[in-house]
């Protein structure tokens, strides 16, 4: 390897050496909050690396990773989250009886993996990311053991993470068997060069879309999602939502885009089903739900959905439809669950929608910050939700794509529905002077405060004013 | 300049208000009333010193326009015209008096109250003034979410259920009108190579015909929810029912008025064949919604749900009148906005007024309040003889010219739509029997109208009675934009040479005066 390669592999690196760091800090005793502040000044280190290696992009490390625009934007993503992640972590873990500290090199290890993935051009290190983050991701969802729905949620996982991978491997394996290559490029290839039979080839990629489609939760492979979402600690609930999603996101795409998956017609029609059931299954199982926490998940496949119908079309428009949807999207998720976070207490999470009632009175920044949130994901104008939306509309009218526009707007109508709900509950309720609930850390809450009203304010900023950052992205993914 | 500051100050204002309502109770109202105050004296004054020159020519008389997401073609793009004009005056003396009726109203929460009511008002203003179809959609949901929270917060009884539903489907139909926005966009951007969502780039497209019915069929439906046409009224008499008193007054004086606006700035205009080929079908739908708002206005015991119904049964007229596309129809429909805005908006005030007073909606614990109120009585009076269409208010000019104009154009439909007048004066007529009338019942002492509220009131009755006398201030105002309408009627887009932007309407512009005798005559 040469000096340039490490260069280009800089935020891996990072990433990777800070989870050792962290180890060594751990062992050598220093309190919850050194470690929480160091893993914080780590992450930024590697989120602004991403700009020391713009300048070198696009960069290939044959034969398995590819440094270029589009990446660089998914693993700015990755990372961002999980800095916000380990800011709202402290407080949370602060309080439970478990030691937290460990907590943050499995963050590291999870964003690692997620990074890995959204560089992969090749089947060995798609399948490395992939298993990085999800082996982490079984540590992280059970890591509060004490609590029943967090060791369901990690058993749940682990088998059907393991099933999947099953299946992915086996795609992986028949496409290689056809066209004798891992690599995406070289697959592509030797499509148009070699005798390949159809058949095994499709079967091959639909081996594959089950198991990528498990990581993402489409319908009908997002029976785990909602219980997941559920038992799984708050930070990591926002982890799982948006970072690990992003990073699968990302290869799809670019598996997608070097074999050409848009030539078939099949690929294309069982997408165009998956899109479908997401968007209406995601939506209408979410209206019925009373837990916060089970809402944001079938609202989560719903908005995977959404980010499918924006995939299909495959034109150049759609990659950035792609992308700025999956920032929208990651900002409002991870401002969403930040607020739940918040909310929790040592006991239980803030998932039952009866805790919301009121809140308004309570905490007013919270409440904003919270309806800000679920208005961008129900994609009303003033909110990034909304350009995201408008975005996808054009992409896929753009290419004739009229039958899943208008399933997107009839499920988003639907989605209104439990949104406003939560929104409803929070401005409900009768002002009562309740004791003002004791802020156990008052540097660390003003600190996730800030972070939130940041990230409110991105949202708000990106929804009337998308313009520097479009051109932000077509500069940087064109490359 | 001014327009970006109209909307400007009521976006300031409103942020202001729920900054300062967390520390005081009573400014919040003060900053309101003053922002709008302020906005109305600057329409006003901006009104006089164009009138009457200005409107006769066919130029806009005011645009601002600035790059927003050049990538897509969207520009920030202000622009008005007479009729732009009519409706912003309209809104900001609606905004005062919403601002006044809820001086005592509401109680909790003052600031965030304000607030809401001043970002509607400013979407509404952005709805009357966006000339860039991306910009009109986004003013168009912007005054949504305000409008939900203030009948879900500050509402009666039954208000989750209403703003929900009124949310639904608005932001339903919106949807799709946002889709048809999009094919037109992408339709244009094909023909000509540039992609844009300029209002006055788009007017040109050349449209296959069948596309063109699908199209404006999207745009339809978002207005006809809006306006609101039978069958998708229903979301009307309960978000008019349980919304606070300023907000059944900006709903049924504003809010159903972009429905209107929105059918004459760009469905006529954008799709002009289609809108013909499909008029009588609306003209029908209208009709239908007279007849049918009447009949359920007179069964109803909730006096505000009375009210709420004969606006479905007023804006029927308007449905009625666009779709004759003559001249006559359009002034009668321009008219008909307005009046209709200033006597509802009046009669729901009153209502609010009553509840305030004996808290109950209910008619049939009403009755004999003329004796106790005599000044509200005769308020009730002229509102509900405007509603009725008595000579002398306003509204009888605006219904007298639709049906006038309609009758040229469909003479059955207009017999039928005729009929509706009688059942507005049946139910206008029992209105008053039922509160102000007939047996007495006991309540404890009731006061009459304050200072504050004969303000209100009769601003509003000297309004209604100067536009049943002097209308022409009002079709000299809307000329331009009505001999508009007329060419873009004229012009036949179904020509393969697709007409470019071209608002030269010169040769087309006949003096009004002259043609409704003509019209007359004929």
């Amino acid at each position: 390897m040469s000096e340039s390669d490490f260069l280009a592999l800089l935020p891996l690196l990072i990433l990777a050496s800070s989870s050792v760091l962290i180890m060594l800090i751990i062992a050598m005793r220093f309190s919850h909050r050194i470690v929480q502040l160091s893993s914080l000044l780590l992450f930024l280190i590697a989120f602004s690396s991403l700009f020391y290696i713009r300048q070198i992009i696009p960069y290939f490390l044959e034969p398995l990773l590819v440094v270029d625009g589009f990446s660089l934007f998914i693993m700015g993503l990755i990372i961002f989250s999980s800095l916000v992640v380990n800011i709202i972590s402290y407080i949370y873990f602060e309080e439970k009886e478990e030691s937290p500290k460990e907590y943050y090199v499995l963050l590291f290890l999870c964003t690692l993996g997620a990074c890995v993935l959204a560089v992969s051009k090749h089947f060995i290190s798609l399948f490395l990311g992939l298993e990085i983050l999800t082996v982490g991701l079984y540590a992280l969802m059970a890591y509060l053991r004490g609590r029943n729905h967090s060791i369901e949620a990690g058993i749940k996982y682990l088998i059907l993470a393991a099933f999947s991978s099953a299946f992915l491997l086996f795609g992986m394996a028949l496409i290689y068997m056809e066209t004798g290559s891992m690599d995406f490029t070289e697959i592509s290839k030797n499509l148009q060069q070699l005798e390949v039979s159809v058949p095994v080839f499709t079967t091959g990629i639909s081996l594959m879309m089950v198991g990528i489609g498990f990581k993402l939760a489409v319908v009908p492979f997002h029976m785990w999602t909602a219980d997941v979402y559920q038992g799984a600690p708050a930070p990591v609930t926002a982890f799982i939502a948006t970072a690990s999603k992003g990073g699968v996101f990302a290869v799809l795409y670019r598996f997608f885009i070097a074999i050409d998956g848009y030539s078939y017609r099949n690929l294309i029609l069982t997408l165009v089903f998956i899109a479908i059931a997401s968007m209406t299954v995601g939506n209408l199982l979410a209206l019925k739900q009373k837990n916060v926490k089970r809402i944001l998940a079938y609202s989560s496949i719903a908005h995977l959905g959404y980010l499918l119908v924006a995939f299909i079309p495959g034109s150049s428009l759609s990659l950035f439809a792609v992308s700025f949807y999956l920032l929208a999207y990651i900002f409002t998720t991870l401002t969403a669950f930040a607020v739940v976070t918040i909310l929790s207490d040592k006991d239980s999470d803030a998932e039952n929608i009866q805790q919301y009632q009121a809140l308004y009175w309570r905490e007013p920044v919270l409440a904003f910050v919270f309806s800000t949130a679920l208005i961008s994901l129900a994609g009303i104008p003033l909110t990034a939700g909304f350009m995201g939306k408008f975005y996808i509309l054009a992409a896929s009218i753009q290419s004739g794509y009229w039958l899943i526009s208008i399933v997107l707007i009839l499920s988003s109508v639907i989605g209104l529905y439990y949104y406003l709900r939560i929104i409803t509950m929070m401005f409900s309720g009768n002002k009562k002077k309740e004791v003002k609930i004791r802020k156990v850390h008052p540097a660390f809450y003003k600190a996730n405060i800030f972070t939130l009203c940041l990230l409110t304010l991105l949202i708000v900023w990106f929804g009337i004013y998308p313009k520097d950052l479009m051109l932000f992205m077509q500069n940087l993914i064109m490359h | 300049m001014i327009l970006i500051w109209l909307i400007g100050i009521l976006m300031f204002g409103g942020l202001l208000a729920w900054l300062i309502g967390r520390w005081n109770r009573a400014f919040p109202r003060w900053i309101s009333l003053y922002t709008v105050s302020a906005g109305f004296l600057a329409v006003i004054s901006f009104w006089i010193d164009h009138y009457p020159f200005a409107f006769r020519s066919n130029n806009w008389l005011e645009q601002f326009h600035t790059e927003w997401i050049p990538i897509f073609g969207i520009s920030f793009h202000l622009a008005i015209d007479g009729l732009s004009l009519l409706m912003l005056s309209l809104t900001f003396f609606l905004g005062i008096l919403a601002v006044l009726t809820s001086w005592t109203d509401v109680k909790y929460q003052v600031g965030f109250y304000h607030f809401n009511l001043l970002w509607i008002l400013a979407g509404i203003c952005g709805v009357f003034m966006a000339m860039d179809l991306f910009l009109f959609y986004f003013f168009w949901e912007i005054m949504l979410i305000p409008m939900y929270f203030l009948i879900g917060i500050w509402g009666s009884e039954n208000r989750v259920y209403a703003a929900y539903k009124f949310f639904i489907f608005t932001q339903a139909s919106g949807l799709i009108m946002f889709l048809a926005i999009l094919g037109l966009y992408f339709i244009h951007g094909q023909n000509n190579g540039s992609y844009t969502f300029n209002y006055f780039e788009l007017i040109g497209t050349y449209i296959p015909a069948k596309i063109q019915t699908i199209l404006m069929f999207g745009f339809m439906i978002a207005f006809v929810v809006k306006l609101p046409i039978v069958p998708f009224h229903s979301w009307l008499p309960d978000a008019h029912s349980e919304a606070p008193t300023a907000g059944s007054l900006i709903l049924a004086g504003l809010l159903l008025k972009t429905g209107a606006y929105g059918i004459l700035r760009f469905v006529i205009p954008l799709f002009p064949m289609a809108a013909k080929e499909y008029g009588p079908l609306f003209m029908l739908l209208g009709v239908v919604g007279i007849i049918y708002g009447a009949v359920l206005a007179y069964s109803q015991s909730d006096l505000k749900r009375l009210v709420a119904y004969t606006s479905v049964s007023h804006m029927g007229f308007v449905m009625l009148g666009i779709f004759a596309f003559n001249t006559l129809a359009f002034q009668g429909v321009i008219m008909q906005l307005l009046t209709h805005a200033v006597s509802t908006g009046a009669l729901f005030i009153l209502a609010g007024m009553i509840k305030e007073r004996i808290h109950t909606r209910n008619l049939d614990q009403m009755g004999g309040l003329w004796t106790k109120m005599p000044r509200m009585g005769a308020m009730a009076m002229i509102f509900a003889m405007a509603s009725l269409g008595l000579p002398g208010l306003g509204n009888f000019i605006a219904e007298f010219l639709i049906l006038l104009g309609a009758f040229k154009a469909n003479i059955w439909l207009t017999v039928v739509a005729t009929l509706g007048l009688i059942f507005s004066a049946v139910y206008s007529l029992r209105i008053m029997k039922r509160v102000f009338l007939g047996s007495k019942i006991n309540h404890q002492k009731i006061k009459d109208l304050n200072w504050r509220e004969m303000t209100i009131m009769g601003s509003l009755a000297i309004l209604i009675i100067w536009l049943g006398f002097f209308p022409q201030v009002i079709f000299k105002t809307a000329e331009v934009s009505i001999n508009k309408l007329q060419y873009y009627l004229s012009v036949k887009k179904m020509d393969k040479t697709p007409q470019t932007s071209s608002l030269k309407t010169k040769h087309e512009t006949i003096s009004i005066k002259k043609k409704p005798i003509k019209n007359v005559r004929k």
